[in-house]
């Protein structure tokens, strides 16, 4: 781990109990992100991105819950904290925004008074210092007229507003690392953009590492550094935003850029489609789990897992058919 | 064996791909009572339950075959004897009849002062419910308010007040009861149904041009019988021991007729002389009453899960 | 009802080339005969009024649709305040075989529009024709209507009755309409197969045991069982991934060809509305914007809000990343909406006459039309140009 990595994920796993036999929601994933990046996890659902997020924050159900692998954050092993260093580790060193405001924003206090009261509790500081900080992080986030909007809650601002003072609460006591989950999909399209455009400037500003999960690929596009590529709990592409948009190693990758309906030829062509469904995690066929809808599938697919190969500069993907046998293929795909 | 999936459609004529991922193979439908049916059987306490009530209801029901003693006879010289004494095995009461056979025979009627009155309701307050539900407006105002009126006093005391009224007796009892039972289970059945009524699927059967009575029948009935039967049976525990309270006043069952209630009744004075035989009815009302909720709390989250 | 079975008949006389060859499983897994569903043809109206539904004819016209909700009434009762103006004078055409996108953001009126065209909610004040009829009269009274549209919701999981198979969800309607069990069990495994599933294992499956993706084909199923030749799709790919949604989108193409149907496509997805619609309607806070073919609309918007629209889609391109922001704050809420042009408080080319007076919704084009000042010469804003 070099030194100005501030996550450093290796090997991480999560079982979750409660079925007839464990369920392996993610199944060992490597993430490295240094202070100023932004990695977007890019996946459909079941793809295991949200609960990565969660595991780094501890955020699953103790019990129910395995964490298992190395989760270090700005140097802290994470699943040796106790209780107590917990608390201090969520907002302090990491926070998190969600895709429902209404999830982190309490209904029935005032927003200015619930950003004060995290910031009491992590800084030790008065309530008035608490309101001065509260007022500054709103004048951040860009919330018009942020002095009055201090005291409204929740329910009284729009889906926009309500995201940025989630962002707010989320910076309140300087975390370095910022997890967002999915923050802007249940946003409309002109509010989505001004959104990531906020989350990149703070970013900028407070050289924040930030961890973006995202089914969409537009959204990763804007935010990303790096994208890494998440499929049945593993993840199966990673690399430069560049690398992976432009020269996807994956034949997963290259099929979710190619049924984009941005990038359809002409009205009423048909889409080329990646055929089937995302699998089922209780389920996972034997061998690679993107096979049984891979084009380019071939009968050593399934016998084992596919190696985690570098496909180019600082670019992995987790496929057999590398280049190089790819070349030697005839032919295929859309 | 290579995995190969044909993605051209060119020709529109042709049939979609079918391409198996593992999860859509071989999975038989389930019907959704049979999947209830398998979590309440995994569900320990509910199968704990479930086996007590089954227990004591055949045992009330074949009372008559299982070689007890005749519950009317009673010897003046054998009153109030012991549990696991020679002769009974659950002791005797007050006129010497044996205690073990006149729980089971009790049983009987004790169950089904318990039972019907909630299968009454559970009709009758099914259907003000959901057609309250259902229809809306001034007509669920009126109607619901109405069983407002009701659903006011304290059940004891409205059991207590309409057998009073209509008499005592048995058949009297189970009509007070059920007037009492009526008024919440209408309650819960106009909740769900209006809840169910602003579902999409509903809307899009309207949509198809289907009438009132076939959106009820196919589309609410399914969806809301479901969650009143659940209220319904948690009622059972609660009828068996207004049902037992009203033979306990005299206002239910007469003797000599073996009855859990008016058993607690006729035993009360012989509380200082044999408290265990004394308790027995009362412990039966309380092990038959449990066993129902429990039941119903399990069946409750069988049905949660979806 | 006896269209239906009229319907069945004169397609049984002559059997539609789509029907039979070339598929093998398509009489149903059953094996019973499938009433078979017709080939689109212009049926002969019993008043043989020949011009009125011709192809020329929109099959949907909608004429100055008005609809709010709530409000209270002034004190002197002749204003109301406070009322949602969700619809405000909506007036458009589609024609047949066509594919209309709607798109909008949050309260915009898009889904109540779609409510009002399928008359689950009484409009307020406004008219539609569905090919020259008006609806409502007794030339075409809503059962026969609620026959010719029909919807697919946006949640796939809510629209399905957990407790009905596949197979009853999509043989309801036809029950209802009065054809038999067996009749109809067998057309309902007809359109499953058609939507792309396996009747054989797929029929007697509850909707928790599907996949959204595939919810949403028994939606598009339910939908097509009764034979409409409008069908509204209110946000129907919205909640899918994107993988699925591409899937159902090729879907819903090949149906539209197979069975002749018309699309109303709503959706706040401009890629999506690009990629599926011949025209496209803009819709802010109630009121039709701009109105024009997909790809003029789409690749030269003469509206600010449609120009806004279209720079607030993400960037594809990794190094032409969005700088800025073409809008601030959210659309506002339908609740008395702002004086003049609604979208004045928040346009980069707003005027005084913008905030004076509301724009007519005027052809700017070959089948082009916005309501807008500055698209409009002559109109006395500064950067209109002259009437030419």
């Amino acid at each position: 781990m070099s030194a100005d990595e501030i996550v450093d994920v290796e090997g991480l796993t999560v079982d979750f109990l409660g079925g007839a036999k464990p369920l392996r929601a993610v199944a060992g994933v490597d993430l490295t992100l240094r202070s100023g990046e932004t990695l977007a996890l890019l996946g459909e659902s079941g793809s295991g991105k949200s609960v990565t997020l969660r595991a780094l924050m501890r955020l699953l159900p103790e019990r129910r819950a395995i964490i298992g692998g190395r989760l270090r954050v700005d140097g802290q092993d994470v699943r040796a904290l106790s209780n107590r260093d917990l608390s201090a580790y969520r907002g302090r060193t990491i926070a998190m925004i969600f895709q429902e405001p209404g999830l982190a924003l309490d209904p029935v206090y005032r927003l200015g008074d619930q950003i004060a009261e995290a910031v009491m509790r992590h800084d030790g500081v008065s309530r008035r210092a608490g309101r001065a900080r509260a007022l500054e992080l709103f004048e951040r986030v860009r919330i018009p007229s942020a002095a009055q909007r201090l005291d409204n809650y929740a329910h009284e601002m729009s889906g926009g507003m309500r995201q940025r003072a989630m962002i707010a609460l989320a910076l309140a006591c300087r975390p370095k690392v910022l997890l967002a989950d999915e923050p802007t999909t249940a946003l409309d399209a002109t509010v989505q953009i001004q959104v990531l455009l906020l989350l990149r400037e703070l970013q900028r500003e407070l050289g924040l590492a930030v961890i973006f999960v995202t089914h969409d690929v537009g959204v990763a596009i804007e935010i990303a550094d790096q994208i890494a590529v998440m499929y049945a709990g593993r993840i199966v592409e990673t690399g430069g935003c560049r690398d992976v948009i432009r020269a996807p190693a994956h034949p997963y990758t290259a099929g979710l850029l190619a049924s984009r309906t941005g990038r359809a030829s002409s009205m009423g062509a048909r889409l080329p489609v990646i055929p089937g469904a995302p699998p089922d995690m209780e389920n996972l066929p034997p061998g690679c789990a993107f096979a049984p809808r891979c084009k380019r599938a071939q009968s050593l697919c399934e016998r084992g897992d596919p190696p985690d190969v570098s496909v180019g500069p600082a670019h992995r993907a987790r496929c057999f058919l590398t280049s190089a046998l790819l070349a030697a293929l005839p032919a295929s795909g859309p | 064996m290579a995995v190969t999936i044909d993605l051209s459609r060119d020709a529109p004529i042709a049939p979609p791909p079918y391409p198996p991922t593992g999860a859509e193979e071989g999975r038989a439908a389930r019907g959704y009572w049979a999947g209830v049916g398998r979590r309440v059987v995994r569900d320990p306490v509910a199968l704990a339950a479930a086996l007590v009530i089954i227990v004591i209801v055949f045992a009330a029901i074949l009372a008559p075959w299982l070689g007890l003693a005749d519950p009317y006879r009673g010897s003046m010289l054998r009153r109030l004897r012991p549990i696991a004494d020679a002769v009974y095995r659950l002791g005797s009461d007050e006129l010497g009849r044996d205690m073990l056979s006149r729980l089971v025979y009790g049983g009987r009627l004790s169950l089904l002062m318990g039972v019907l009155p909630v299968v009454f309701a559970f009709s009758a307050g099914s259907a003000i419910g959901i057609v309250a539900g259902f229809v809306g407006g001034w007509v669920n105002t009126a109607i619901m308010r109405t069983v407002d009126v009701f659903y006011a006093f304290p059940s004891v005391l409205l059991a207590i007040a309409l057998s009073g009224a209509l008499g005592a007796g048995i058949f009297n009892a189970i009509v007070s009861l059920t007037i009492v039972f009526t008024p919440p289970i209408a309650r819960v059945a106009e909740s769900v149904t209006t809840q169910i009524r602003t579902r999409d699927y509903v809307e899009a059967a309207r949509v198809s041009g289907a009438g009132p009575l076939a959106i009820i029948r196919v589309h609410v009935l399914g969806n809301v019988l479901g969650p009143i039967f659940v209220y319904a049976t948690s009622l059972i525990s609660v009828s068996l021991i207004l049902a037992s309270g009203l033979s306990f006043l005299g206002l239910g069952s007469k003797p000599p007729e073996p009855e859990w209630g008016l058993m607690l009744n006729t035993l009360r004075t012989a509380i200082y002389v044999q408290p265990l035989v004394a308790a027995l009815p009362g412990a039966m009302i309380f092990i038959t009453s449990i066993a129902f909720n429990l039941l119903s709390d399990g069946l409750r989250s069988a049905m949660e899960v979806r | 009802m006896e269209a239906l079975g009229e319907r069945a008949h004169a397609a049984q006389s002559s059997p539609s080339p789509l029907v039979g060859e070339g598929r093998g499983g398509g009489s149903g897994s059953c094996g019973t005969a499938v009433p078979p569903l017709p080939t689109p043809t212009p049926d002969p109206s019993p008043q043989g009024g020949g011009e009125k539904r011709g192809p020329a004819q929109p099959l949907l016209s909608v004429r100055s649709l008005v609809k709010h909700f709530g409000g209270r009434r002034s004190f002197s009762g002749r204003s109301i305040r406070g009322a949602v103006h969700a619809v405000d004078g909506v007036s458009f055409d589609v024609a047949k075989g066509q594919t209309l996108g709607i798109v909008g953001e949050s309260g915009c009126g898009k889904s109540t529009l779609a409510r009002l065209i399928m008359q689950i909610i009484p409009a307020d004040a406004g008219e539609f024709l569905f090919d020259g009829e008006v609806v409502g009269t007794h030339a075409l009274d809503l059962v026969a209507y609620r026959r010719e549209v029909q919807m697919v919701f946006q949640d796939s999981y809510a629209s399905l009755n957990p407790r009905l198979t596949v197979e009853e969800t999509v043989a309801f309607a036809p029950r209802v309409h009065g054809l038999s069990r067996r009749a109809a069990i067998a057309r309902a495994h007809d359109l499953i197969f058609r939507v792309g599933l396996d009747p054989k294992r797929f029929a007697a499956r509850y909707p928790h045991e599907l996949s959204g993706g595939q919810r949403q084909r028994v939606n598009i199923a339910r939908a097509l069982a009764l034979q409409p030749r409008l069908v509204i799709l209110d946000e129907a790919v919205s909640a899918l991934d994107k993988s699925v949604e591409a899937q159902v989108l090729n879907l819903l193409i090949d149906l539209k060809s197979e069975f002749g149907l018309t699309y109303v496509f709503i959706s706040h997805d401009l890629n999506v509305v690009r990629f599926m619609s011949d025209r496209v309607l803009v819709m802010y806070l109630g009121k039709v914007v701009e109105l024009g073919p997909s790809e003029v609309l789409l690749g030269a918007p003469r509206h600010p809000y449609t120009m806004a629209l279209l720079a607030s889609m993400p960037s594809m391109d990794p190094d032409r990343r969005t700088t800025e922001a073409p809008l601030f704050g959210d659309p506002p809420s339908p609740i008395d909406p702002p004086s003049g042009c609604r979208f004045h408080t928040r346009c980069k080319f707003a005027a005084p006459v913008c905030a004076a007076t509301e724009p007519v919704l005027a052809e700017i084009g070959p089948a082009h039309r916005a309501a807008c000042f500055l698209a409009m010469p002559g109109s006395g804003h500064p950067q209109a140009g002259p009437i030419a």
